[in-house]
C-alpha cells in the first residue's frame, strides 16, 4: 500500500512550525521559522519542511492548520484548535501523558488527557504575565537572549522575587532589582519561578496527573523546567521536539482525518 | 440636580437615506411581542409618571417590586438599561464618562453605565432613556457593589435610598433569624413607601401583585423548563432577552400572560419538532454567567459555526421567585446567585445541566461581576468531577467591551468542541 503523507502547520504569535509524518507514525520533516501569524512564517515554514524531504504539496494526503494564525491559512484542507493538537502531539511525544503544560508566545495552557485526548483545560486570562511574550521582555530588560536564560538561571545561587501578576509591573521589578545590584542570574532564577507560580495556579484548576509533559518553545528553558517541578511537585517531562508538539498533533490528526476521508 | 432631568425620551430618528439595507429581521411570535411590550410599558410608565408630577424609583433586579407595585408607584431597573445599553454598543462611551467622573474601570459595567447616565450623560439607545430618579431602591442579594452604586446615585440627586439588606448564605437553607430580619427591613420599606407615593399600603393589593408575581414565576420557570428537550426548541440565549420581563415587571399581570403565551408557542415547537435555533443543534452545553452583550453577534457566531446551543442558563431560572407568604417572600429573596454558599450554587447548576442534559460548560470570567467569577474556578472542577463534563472558560464582560476578546473566545469554543467530541467517542467506546 502506498505511503500516506500528512502536514501539520501551527501558525503562533511568534513562530511558525511544521511537521510531515508518514503513516500517522514516523516523523519524516520538520521545519520552525521564528515569525509567526500575519508575516511572511507560515510560508516559508511550509516551503522548508517540504524541501527538506524533497515533497511538494500535492505529496500530502492532508493539511491541518493550528494555532492563533490557523484561520488565515489557505493552504490548509482543515484546522483545529491548538489545545487538541498539542494533547495529541504530547500523547505522540510520551503515551503516559495525562497533564500537558503549554507556553506559547502569549498564552499558556494546560490540558487534561485522558487515553491520548483532551477531556478539559485551562487557559490564561488576557494578561501576559507567564507566557513567552513575559520571557521576551525580561530578556530585552536584561540585555540576554531568550535562548540564553534557562543557563544563566542555572547559576543562580538564591531566588529574587519577582511579581508574577503583570508583565509591565513585573519589567519595573527587574529593573529596579538591576538598579539595586542584585545579581543577573537571581533575578532570571526568580523570572522563572514567577512563570512557574502563575502556570502552577492554572494547572491545579484542571488538576495535575502524572505524567506531566510540558510542551512549546518556553519548555527548552531548563529553569522553568526546574521551577515548575518545584512548584507542581512532580516530575515533567519535556522532549527535543516539545516546540513542534502543536504542528506534530496536527500532522496525526491530519492523518485520521485522511483515512477516515475513504 | 434639576439640570439632568428629562421630559421625555427623544424621537426615533429614521436611519439615513444612504445607508445600507438592512436584511429584514424576522417577525417575532406573539408571545415574543407581547414580552417586548411590557418593557415598553414599564419606560412609558415611568416618563408618564414624571410628566405627571408623580414620583420615579430607579430599583435593583432583585429588590421585591411586589411593595412599589402594591403602591403604584412607578420604577424602572438600572440593570435592564445598562444591558439595553451596552448591547445597543453604547455601554463603552458611558463607562468611559464614569471613568471620567472618578468611577474606577474595575468597578461593574453596569454600575457605570448607570452612574454616568444618572449624572446626566445620555445615551443613544433611545429605548432605554429613561427619566431620572426621585429615590432609589436597592436590594443586595444580586451583588454587593449594588449598595455603593445605589449610595452614589441618592446622593447625585439628593434623594431617598432605601436599602433591604440580605445577608450572605453560608448554609443551604436560609435562617429564620434571617427571615425576621428581612421582613423588618421589609416593613420599614413600605413605610418609607407610603410616604413617597403618599398612598396608603393596601393590603389586598398586595396580595394580588403577589399572586401575580407568583403567576409569572411559575410561567417563567415553564418557559425555561422548555429547554430540557432534545432538542431544545429555543436557545438558551433568548432567555437572556425574556429576563428583561422578568426583572422589570414580575408583578404584573400582562407579564404572566405574556409569558403563558410563549410557554404556549413553545409547547406547539416540541410538539412539531421544531425550533426557533437557528441552527442544527449538535452539542447541548451550559452557559455560565450574563452574556457579553456588547459582543452578542461575536459571542454566537462560533457557537452557531460549531451547532452549540446554550440549554442551561443559571442566571435566567433564578429570577423565578415562587412564595407563599411574606416570610416566605423574604426567604425566597435571600437566595440569588451571587448570595447563596457554593455548595447551593454547585447544586442549582449540577442540577439544571443533567435536567437539560448538556454535554459541555462555556464559562464567563465576567470581569464586571467578581464575587460570580471567583468561584467559578472551583465549580468548573466540581463539574468535570461530578458530571464528567469538559469546561471552558473564556474572559469578558457583560457591558464594557474593552474586556473581551473575539479570537480568544474562538479558540476557547473551539477546544471545547473537540473536548467534548473526544468525551462523546470515549462514551461511546
Amino acid at each position: 500500500m502506498e505511503a500516506k503523507y500528512t502536514l501539520g502547520i501551527d501558525v503562533g504569535s511568534t513562530t511558525s512550525k511544521c511537521v510531515i509524518v508518514k503513516d500517522g507514525q514516523e516523523i519524516v520533516s520538520k521545519s520552525l521559522v521564528s515569525v509567526g501569524a500575519g508575516t511572511s512564517g507560515p510560508e516559508r515554514a511550509i516551503k522548508e519542511v517540504l524541501d527538506n524531504c524533497g515533497m511538494k504539496k500535492e505529496d500530502m494526503s492532508f493539511i491541518l492548520g493550528t494555532g492563533y494564525g490557523r484561520n488565515s491559512l489557505d493552504i490548509v484542507d482543515d484546522q483545529m484548535s491548538e489545545l487538541s493538537c498539542h494533547a495529541r502531539g504530547a500523547y505522540y511525544l510520551f503515551p503516559e501523558v495525562h497533564t500537558v503544560i503549554d507556553i506559547g508566545g502569549q498564552d499558556m495552557k494546560v490540558l487534561q488527557i485522558d487515553n491520548g485526548v483532551m477531556v478539559n483545560f485551562q487557559m490564561n486570562d488576557k494578561c501576559a504575565a507567564g507566557t513567552g511574550r513575559f520571557l521576551d521582555v525580561m530578556a530585552r530588560v536584561l540585555e540576554v537572549k531568550v535562548a540564553e536564560l534557562g543557563d544563566l538561571g542555572a547559576k543562580s545561587t538564591k531566588r529574587v522575587a519577582i511579581s508574577s501578576t503583570c508583565t509591565v509591573f513585573a519589567e519595573s521589578e527587574v529593573i529596579s532589582q538591576l538598579a539595586q545590584g542584585s545579581d543577573m542570574h537571581d533575578i532570571i532564577n526568580g523570572i522563572h519561578h514567577s512563570i512557574a507560580a502563575r502556570m502552577s495556579g492554572l494547572a491545579r484548576r484542571v488538576g495535575v496527573r502524572d505524567q506531566v509533559v510540558m510542551t512549546g518553545g518556553v519548555a527548552q528553558n531548563v529553569g522553568v523546567v526546574a521551577a515548575l517541578e518545584e512548584e507542581l511537585g512532580h516530575k515533567v517531562y519535556t522532549s527535543p521536539l516539545a516546540q513542534y508538539a502543536g504542528a506534530l498533533g496536527a500532522a496525526l490528526f491530519a492523518y485520521q482525518k485522511a483515512t477516515r476521508k475513504k | 440636580m434639576a439640570e439632568i432631568e428629562k421630559t421625555a425620551p427623544a424621537e426615533q430618528t429614521a436611519p439615513a437615506a444612504a445607508a445600507p439595507a438592512k436584511k429584514p429581521a424576522k417577525p417575532a411570535s406573539p408571545g415574543v411581542t407581547a414580552l417586548r411590550k411590557v418593557v415598553s410599558d414599564v419606560y412609558a410608565a415611568a416618563w408618564e409618571a414624571k410628566k405627571a408630577g408623580r414620583p420615579v424609583g430607579w430599583s435593583s433586579s432583585k429588590f421585591p417590586c411586589e411593595i412599589a407595585e402594591a403602591l403604584d408607584l412607578a420604577v424602572v431597573y438600572p440593570e435592564n438599561q445598562a444591558a439595553g445599553i451596552a448591547a445597543q454598543h453604547d455601554g463603552e462611551r458611558l463607562c468611559e464618562a464614569a471613568e471620567n467622573l472618578g468611577f474606577d474601570a474595575d468597578i461593574c459595567g453596569y454600575a457605570r453605565i448607570s452612574l454616568a447616565y444618572a449624572s446626566g450623560v445620555e445615551t443613544t439607545n433611545v429605548s432605554r432613556q429613561m427619566p431620572q430618579p426621585d429615590f432609589v431602591l436597592c436590594c443586595n442579594n444580586i451583588c454587593n457593589c449594588m449598595t455603593k452604586w445605589y449610595e452614589n446615585i441618592a446622593r447625585m440627586h439628593n434623594i431617598p435610598l432605601i436599602m433591604i439588606d440580605v445577608p450572605y448564605n453560608n448554609t443551604t437553607h436560609v435562617d429564620e433569624s434571617q427571615v425576621a430580619y428581612i421582613r423588618a427591613q421589609f416593613e420599614d420599606a413600605i413605610k418609607q413607601l407610603e410616604k413617597i407615593s403618599g398612598n396608603k399600603f393596601d393590603e389586598k393589593k398586595f396580595e394580588q401583585v403577589c399572586a401575580n408575581a407568583n403567576r409569572t414565576a411559575k410561567a417563567w420557570l415553564k418557559v425555561c423548563d422548555y429547554c430540557q428537550y432534545e432538542p431544545s426548541p429555543m436557545s438558551g440565549f433568548d432567555l437572556f432577552n425574556h429576563m428583561a420581563d422578568v426583572v422589570t415587571a414580575r408583578g404584573k399581570e400582562s407579564t404572566a400572560e405574556a409569558f403563558e403565551l410563549l410557554a404556549t408557542e413553545l409547547e406547539e415547537h416540541v410538539k412539531n419538532g421544531t425550533s426557533t435555533l437557528p441552527f442544527e443543534e449538535k452539542y447541548r452545553i451550559m452557559f455560565e454567567g450574563i452574556p457579553c452583550w456588547p459582543d452578542l453577534k461575536a459571542l454566537f457566531k462560533p457557537l452557531k459555526g460549531s451547532g452549540l446551543n446554550v440549554t442551561a442558563v443559571v442566571y435566567a431560572p433564578a429570577f423565578g421567585f415562587v412564595y407563599d407568604g411574606l416570610d416566605d417572600l423574604c426567604r425566597a429573596y435571600c437566595k440569588a446567585p451571587n448570595s447563596v454558599c457554593l455548595e447551593q450554587g454547585v447544586e442549582w447548576r449540577e442540577g439544571l445541566c443533567r435536567d437539560n442534559k448538556v454535554d459541555g460548560v462555556l464559562v464567563h470570567y465576567n470581569r464586571s461581576c467578581k464575587p460570580w467569577s471567583g468561584y467559578m474556578p472551583e465549580m468548573q472542577r466540581r463539574f468535570t468531577a461530578d458530571l464528567g463534563i469538559p469546561c471552558a472558560a473564556f474572559d469578558g464582560d457583560q457591558a464594557d467591551p474593552r474586556n473581551f476578546n473575539a479570537a480568544q473566545y474562538e479558540t476557547r469554543v473551539q477546544g471545547l468542541v473537540e473536548a467534548m467530541e473526544a468525551t462523546k467517542a470515549a462514551k461511546e467506546g
